[in-house]
């Protein structure tokens, strides 16, 4: 088990060149590059990854181009793997998978994770949701670890020797707690942000913020990019800012399969299908032949899903009534 | 329309009616989201919804497949981050009600959703807690619904996901947990409740099911309560709001 003892957040070598070139901290310059740009500086073989997003907001684009670009031994740290961690173990990209809910949401079974567990191929370490978010939180505070009331089921607690006991120093007995997590790299899909990373989000907000305070570094792909005085409009909706992030990248339709709130709907009807698709590896291999190695970045894909799927998947409009900050 | 009715239906309906107007729900999908939606239509229109994925006050306008669907958060009256649901609400006991499900529910009400056979080595792995280790110790009742069936019903899990009463109520007494723990368990056949030691005994069979059958269907000597019931047979109302409103194309209950 990988503690990640001490650690602190870096720098990459992409944003130390952007630095050295532009003269600027890291939280005033632009750091817009393509996703192909960001995975090949940000994501190394053997890194711990965090593709954020509870349902919500998942950066399948991103998982897609690790996975064209070969990357392998990844540890894919998720509460909840969904189809981007089946894509990616099937692709052969992970050593280690970190979880706490492994299913495909309302459909059933994540079959290749889960095949490949059974099956002795894939290490595993596992949380239930509220373990794995206190992980997060740790990490995402700079805290040797944070405790949790007892549930009285311990069986994870003697499969899992991230789980430990400590006494309440103020008289309370026992407590469980966890380590921090400190992934490598958090990949975040949002709404909008600006040229610099700071990032707006609004529906499900899952582990967002989180894990982008837990991570060393953060890779943001965005809907929309928007000039900085979009962000300073609406303060009180910035999830994530700037100075934590190391790459800003204009991924329309990122999340699909997944959604995102307001542009667009989650495919539903591919999740049902993916049941099928992964019941066998030749399949599974079909779909990402096609759906990922077959084309060359997000708007390809997006392309080649045709208008049938994206009248399907258009949302129309529900908006939020204005608030005003006031002229001071 | 025919009055009569699916398994699901029949678990659903009878799972509606243990909600009180007023609870603050802690809501799965599936079943448990079509028994929360028909209580607040039916008898508890002040029940409030709280999804694992931050969602609380939701009122959503159509089925949602994914516990993290859109419609969810779209007129919710707040959502916030998966630390804050389990810190905030649940483990500092906002939450009067969880639902739970599992491949295995044992003769204590622990319940199993992990793995089926040796844990490093897995004969069949299942999807794992998710929300539901804390749900079952932390809300303050908590409700099981799953169909009545031998493998699904041992004498002990294989690996306690969800502690019901451990190995009795006084156990779970002494770790003075927030929830009290199950209160009933909702099969196709009827309504387990705990008795005094914890152990679950049939309370009430379903209209035209036998004790015998309950009991073939079970891993344990299972016993029936002094005051064995039972169930009132579906309404023609509540099967109308399920199959009209709730899953018109039958997703959940057919």
């Amino acid at each position: 088990m990988n503690l990640n003892p001490g650690a602190s957040p870096g720098k990459s070598r992409l944003i130390r060149q952007k630095m050295k070139a532009a003269g600027l901290g890291k939280n005033m310059m632009d750091k817009l590059c393509s996703l192909s740009e960001a995975v090949s500086n940000l994501v190394a073989d053997g890194d711990c990854i965090y593709c954020a997003g509870f349902t919500h907001l998942i950066p399948f684009a991103a998982g897609h181009e690790i996975i064209r670009q070969g990357r392998r031994d990844l540890v894919l740290a998720r509460a909840t793997p969904d189809l981007i961690y089946d894509q990616m173990v099937a692709a052969g990209c992970a050593r280690k998978i970190i979880f706490s809910y492994m299913g495909n949401p309302g459909v059933g079974s994540l079959r290749l994770v889960r095949a490949a567990i059974e099956a002795g191929k894939l290490e595993w370490e596992e949380y239930s949701h509220f373990g794995m978010i206190t992980r997060l939180q740790a990490g995402a505070s700079g805290l040797p670890f944070l405790p949790m009331n007892l549930t009285g089921a311990e069986d994870l607690e003697h499969a899992n020797p991230g789980y430990r006991r400590v006494i309440d120093p103020y008289g309370g007995g026992e407590v469980v707690v966890v380590p921090p997590l400190h992934p490598d790299l958090a990949i975040v899909h949002v709404q909008r942000a600006d040229a610099s990373g700071n990032a707006q989000v609004w529906g499900i907000i899952g582990e967002q913020k989180e894990v982008a305070f837990a991570a060393r570094k953060v890779l943001l792909t965005a809907e929309e990019i928007v000039p900085e005085e979009v962000i300073r409009s609406d303060p009180n909706r910035t999830l994530i800012p700037g100075l934590l992030v190391d790459a800003v990248v204009h991924v329309p339709y990122c999340a699909h399969p997944s959604y995102t709130q307001g542009y667009y709907d989650r495919d539903n009807e591919l999740y049902i299908q993916w049941d099928q698709i992964s019941e066998s590896m030749a399949s599974t291999q079909r779909y990402l032949e096609e759906w990922v190695y077959g084309v060359k970045d997000r708007q390809e894909y997006w392309t080649k899903l045709g208008e049938e799927t994206h009248t399907r998947l258009a949302v129309s409009a529900r908006l939020a009534a204005p608030v005003n900050y006031g002229a001071y | 329309m025919e009055k009569n009715w699916t398994s699901a239906e029949l678990m659903t309906i009878n799972a509606a009616r243990l909600l009180r107007d007023g609870d603050v729900v802690f809501v799965g999908v599936g079943i448990p989201n079509l028994a929360c939606n028909l209580a607040r239509r039916t008898h508890a229109p002040g029940l409030l919804m709280i999804y694992e994925a931050g969602v609380i006050g939701a009122q959503p306008r159509r089925l949602p497949l994914s516990i993290g669907d859109p419609t969810l958060v779209s007129g919710a009256s707040a959502v916030c981050s998966m630390y804050d649901i389990f810190t905030l609400y649940l483990q500092r006991g906002n939450v009067d009600v969880g639902f739970l499900g599992g491949a295995q529910v044992d003769r204590y009400g622990n319940i199993n959703s992990t793995v089926i056979g040796d844990y490093a080595h897995p004969k069949v792995r299942l999807p794992g807690s998710g929300g539901s280790q804390e749900i079952a110790a932390w809300a303050k009742r908590c409700y099981v619904m799953t169909p009545h069936q031998k493998r699904r019903f041992p004498e002990c899990v294989d690996f306690t996901t969800s502690a019901g009463f451990m190995d009795g109520r006084a156990r779970r007494e002494t770790l003075k947990l927030r929830g009290v723990g199950p209160q009933a368990v909702v099969t196709d056949l009827g309504i387990l409740e705990p008795d005094e030691t914890g152990e679950l005994i049939m309370a009430a069979l379903h209209p035209g099911v036998s004790l015998e059958r309950a009991q073939a269907n079970t891993g344990w000597a299972l016993r029936a309560s002094e005051k064995l019931r039972f169930t009132d047979p579906p309404e023609l109302y509540e099967l109308q709001i399920l199959r009209e409103e709730l899953d018109p194309e039958g997703i959940y209950l057919k």
